[in-house]
């Protein structure tokens, strides 16, 4: 067993750090403040060919490993974890399932502009009524000769209004449950395909997250992805993938907040000395690199996992659970050790707190990881 | 190679449009005290096209003699035709140093010319001096790593002993008026194989402020001072205190300022009587280009900045706010004083 | 056309630091870089590649960890990469440096050669112009812009308070300043390709024609005879609890105490 990074692994992290330092953190507060999604930090990803990273160079990707794009999500996130998300949602939700489950149609017809950033991707699962519980879709598509018609709506969508095509579910046998739902690419030219409300939130406030309205939205037949009916399963799989890339944004906004708490126990002084030279600082320190360092291991795991086995569900619930729990508290602290300062935001701490809320929440809650960890531990 | 046969410390001139640059004044200083150290002469080596006129001026700040290359090839500088002048000049005189300014001239000019005479080079030298173990060498001082070390070099086996020398760190010496020194006028045929780099045009940058080096006060910004607008504080200030803006890097970086007003490792050595650091806080680049000034007053919001250990004066607190009131009191003062 | 870029693996020196005990440099955990003069060298030459298309090839001489150097330009996008490491070559000064990559360098197709204008560890800009004249090449330094018409290059030289817009036949050596340009990044594939898809090609002194005397230690006519840190200058004082007027009435008194004003 070898816990050293490989040559490539090393130096592509070396890239996105100096990237994610040099192009991203400048916009983070920005954006934040403004609510406003990354185009920046979007046409400089285009640019450097970060859109498509694990995905093999035949189709349109950077021909890399699930591991190095981890890491990209991890960097950027370490600084804003609002460019990661609209990252990860683009390469874990909004293409993955094409690479995994596309035809070869499908796939030399998007996977390259996919790959490529000139589309940017979206995934739509959540309805309002439908959250963890899939099987009570409301959104319908009925087979009308050449093309599917499809009606109702979506909510929470990341990257909506910005992205080029969605994976989009919907019921085509709401008789079956989960097992009439199927999964559709859905462009934003389809006729009948809107887009509605977007939210505020809390934190990743520069992140797109938008309603999706369906009204007699025209879908052709042959954008069906995968079997009909077999839509539970393209959701499932995607979000095992997805749940790596959201342990990635979990754990690196845990250490870029424990990073910005090193640098400011170091300067500030109180008493004195600096706050590093008291031992309740030492020892919270401590704690927390020790659990950055776990969440990080758990996460490196899943990511090769997801290149090596067949089935990585365990894994990936496990990093998602333990990176967004530790996201959450390592950022609590940090701010704790901030005092005052970290409260107001001319640090960045307070974002990152509430940066980090979304990462127990989103592409199942903590509590769905636990329903997946309980299932295998319990066999 | 007999060493022995090469005698005398010789300095290259650099002159652009028939003006000698101020290192070449300083370095004719240098060569004085470097020259009497090893009981030989100061020959200056005048490069140029009609540039006998500059020869006075040459013998009264320190030449104890001149060798002068006058020819149509060299009127615009080009590295070949000097290299192929100046090792001319190498060859006939065979001299024991020979000194450049570490300019854009010198730096180009002086590797070119050790590579083809083979000998040892030192660049951006700092400090000069000759060894009393008896083989009179030239010990030549520079930094290295950023500033970070000095590292002192010899060339011992090889002459002549060559070095570029930071400008604003030798001190020139008061000119002697009326001085006069012999001439000699080498004649060279600069061959037509080392003229093959064209000159199409001749660009000159547009800068209406005093060269930084030459200012005796400088008011120096860093990235305290927060935004460019604000080094209009600095401006006002300067020119109450008959002195100039300069800034750190910082500020050259983000495109605040122009990089010729930048002082330190990558930009300028300065000295002047007075440097006010204003938001700077010091990295140790910086420190290289400014620590010998002659009174340091710092001002910065961070009391563990480093620019305060070099300070004479440091005051904690921000310039922005510190430098206008400042600078009413210099005037409240000039004004007193006037009466 | 066939460019050639040398570059130097150099320690980041911003991030040297001083042991405050002994004075003496950290070099431990400095991560190492290409040099910034370099690197917009590459730059220049991977546009050129771009406008016009270049066989752009990267030359680096130093121990046999400069090939991540090496890597990191192919993943930036340069076509091949030679290495020129060898015991022989330890311990030259800028004079054996530049007469060892002069011997690499006939060894591999040139029409254009770039180096940096100066290494941030050495800051000497002695390499460039030296390897032209082992090569008896024109050499343009200070190159702020590098434009190529057939077989011409014109540059915009730097100098202090001027250019020179300079015309000269391929093939020559330009030197790069760092203001010539941002380079860009590498590319997450690149890298991959650079370490899975990529060579670095090695030369060592038995591939080189010279003679023993000319490279390494022997062949360097300047010999380092001490280092030593800069004596840090006497504190002087430091006021932190004036308020700004005070603090600029306290500044005016010391102007006067040392008879600036």
């Amino acid at each position: 067993m070898d816990f050293t990074l490989s040559k490539e692994h090393q130096m592509a992290r070396t890239l996105f750090k100096e990237f994610a330092e040099k192009e991203i953190k400048p916009y983070a507060q920005e954006i934040d403040e403004e609510e406003r999604f990354p185009a920046e930090a979007l046409e400089k990803m285009r640019k450097y060919k970060f859109m498509g990273i694990p995905y093999a160079k035949e189709l349109g990707g950077a021909g890399c490993d699930t591991l190095t794009y981890e890491m990209c999500i991890e960097e950027i996130c370490k600084v804003c974890a609002t460019t990661g998300t609209m990252l990860s949602a683009h390469t874990s939700l909004g293409t993955w399932p094409i690479v995994k489950y596309g035809t070869p149609e499908q796939k030399a017809k998007y996977l390259p502009k996919l790959c490529t950033g000139e589309y940017l991707g979206a995934f739509a699962l959540t309805e309002p009524n439908a959250g963890t519980d899939s099987s009570a879709q409301q959104t319908k598509a009925v087979l009308d000769g050449d093309h599917y018609v499809i009606n109702g709506s979506k909510i929470f969508i990341t990257n909506g209004g910005y992205a080029d095509t969605y994976i989009v579910f919907a019921m085509t046998d709401k008789s079956k449950g989960n097992h009439g739902i199927s999964a559709f690419i859905v462009e934003k030219t389809f006729p009948g395909f809107s887009v509605g409300k977007k939210e505020k939130k809390m934190g990743i406030r520069g992140s797109s997250t938008c309603e999706l309205i369906f009204n007699n939205c025209i879908v052709p037949k042959e954008n069906l992805l995968g079997q009909e009916g077999k839509g539970f399963v393209v959701a499932m799989t995607t979000l095992d993938n997805g749940r790596v890339g959201i342990a990635a944004q979990a754990l690196g906004i845990a250490e870029g907040a424990l990073d910005e708490t090193v640098k400011y126990v170091n300067e500030r002084k109180q008493f004195g000395r600096p706050l590093s030279k008291f031992q309740n600082t030492q020892f919270e320190i401590a704690d927390m690199a020790t659990k950055v360092k776990a969440a990080q291991l758990l996460m490196y795991r899943a990511a090769v996992a997801e290149d090596t086995q067949k089935v990585y569900s365990e894994e990936a619930a496990m990093a998602k659970l333990y990176c967004a729990s530790t996201a959450m508290d390592v950022t609590t602290r940090c701010l704790q050790l901030h005092g005052g300062y970290g409260y107001t935001r001319e640090y960045p701490i307070e974002r990152m707190m509430r940066d980090a809320k979304i990462t127990e929440i989103y592409e199942g809650t903590s509590e769905v990881q636990k329903m997946v960890i309980a299932k295998y531990a319990l066999k | 190679m007999d060493i022995q046969e090469y005698k005398g410390v010789y300095v290259f001139i650099q002159q652009v449009d028939n003006q000698v640059a101020g290192v070449s004044h300083e370095l004719l200083g240098k060569a004085k005290e470097l020259a009497a150290k090893m009981e030989t002469e100061v020959t200056a080596i005048l490069l140029g096209s009609g540039v006998s006129a500059l020869c006075a001026d040459l013998a009264s700040y320190g030449a104890d003699k001149i060798v002068m290359v006058d020819n149509k090839d060299l009127e615009l500088y080009s590295t070949k035709p000097y290299a192929y002048a100046m090792c001319s000049v190498i060859e006939k005189y065979k001299p024991a140093v020979v000194l450049y300014g570490a300019t854009a001239i010198g730096r180009d000019l002086a590797p070119r010319v050790a590579a083809r005479v083979r000998t040892g080079l030192t660049a951006d030298c700092t400090k000069l001096d000759v060894a009393d173990d008896g083989t009179k060498n030239l010990r030549m001082t520079r930094p290295a790593f950023g500033g970070n070390i000095m590292a002192t070099i010899v060339c011992p086996e090889y002459r002549p002993q060559m070095a570029t020398v930071r400008p604003g760190v030798m001190q020139k010496i008061k000119p002697v008026a009326d001085a006069k020194v012999p001439v000699d006028n080498l004649a060279v045929a600069i061959p037509a194989s080392e003229k093959d780099v064209e000159i199409l045009d001749v660009v000159k940058k547009e800068s209406h402020k005093m060269d930084i080096q030459d200012a005796k006060i400088l008011v120096s910004g860093g990235r305290g001072m927060g935004c460019p607008e604000n080094f209009g504080i600095l401006e006002d200030c300067a020119k109450t205190l008959g002195g100039t803006v300069s800034s750190s890097r910082a500020c050259v970086d983000a495109g605040w300022v122009e990089k010729d007003i930048q002082v330190g490792q990558t930009g300028k050595t300065v000295r002047p009587n007075l440097y006010l650091a204003c938001g700077i806080s010091g990295a140790i680049q910086h420190l290289a280009g400014m620590e010998e000034s002659d009174v340091i007053i710092a001002v910065n919001k961070d009391e563990g900045a480093p620019i305060f250990e070099v300070a004479d004066f440091g005051v904690v607190g921000d310039a922005t706010k510190i430098i206008p009131l400042f600078t009413e009191e210099v005037k409240k003062a000039l004004a007193e004083r006037k009466k | 056309m066939n460019i050639v870029v040398c570059i130097k693996q150099v320690p980041n020196t911003n991030e040297v630091k001083l042991d405050p005990k002994t004075g003496t440099l950290i070099r431990e955990g400095v991560p190492s870089i290409i040099n910034p003069d370099d690197k917009a060298g590459l730059e220049a030459a991977l546009r050129l590649k771009d406008a016009q298309g270049a066989h752009v090839t990267v030359l680096s001489m130093g121990p046999p960890q400069a090939d991540a150097a090496l890597r990191e330009a192919l993943a930036m996008g340069a076509d091949e990469a030679v290495l020129v490491t060898d015991r022989a070559f330890g311990g030259a000064d800028t004079w054996a440096t530049a007469h060892t990559i002069a011997a690499a360098l006939k060894k591999l197709p040139f029409d254009l050669i770039i180096t940096g204008r100066q290494a941030i560890d050495g800051d000497t800009a002695q390499v460039g112009p030296q390897i032209a004249e082992n090569l008896n090449l024109p050499n343009i330094s200070y190159a702020e812009d590098i434009k190529v018409e057939g077989d011409y290059v014109t540059v915009k030289r730097q100098f202090e308070d001027r250019y020179h817009i300079v015309k000269v036949k391929m093939p020559c050596l330009i030197t790069a300043l760092s203001e010539l340009n941002e380079p860009r990044y590498m590319t997450p594939g690149g890298i991959f390709d650079a370490y899975r898809a990529k060579e670095v090609k090695v030369i060592t002194r038995q591939d080189l024609d010279v003679q023993d005397g000319d490279i390494g230690l022997k062949g360097s006519p300047t010999r380092v005879v001490q280092t030593f840190t800069k004596s840090p200058k006497a504190a002087g004082t430091l006021v932190n609890n004036l308020n700004p007027q005070e603090a600029a009435e306290y500044m005016l008194e010391k102007l006067r105490e040392k008879f600036i004003i």
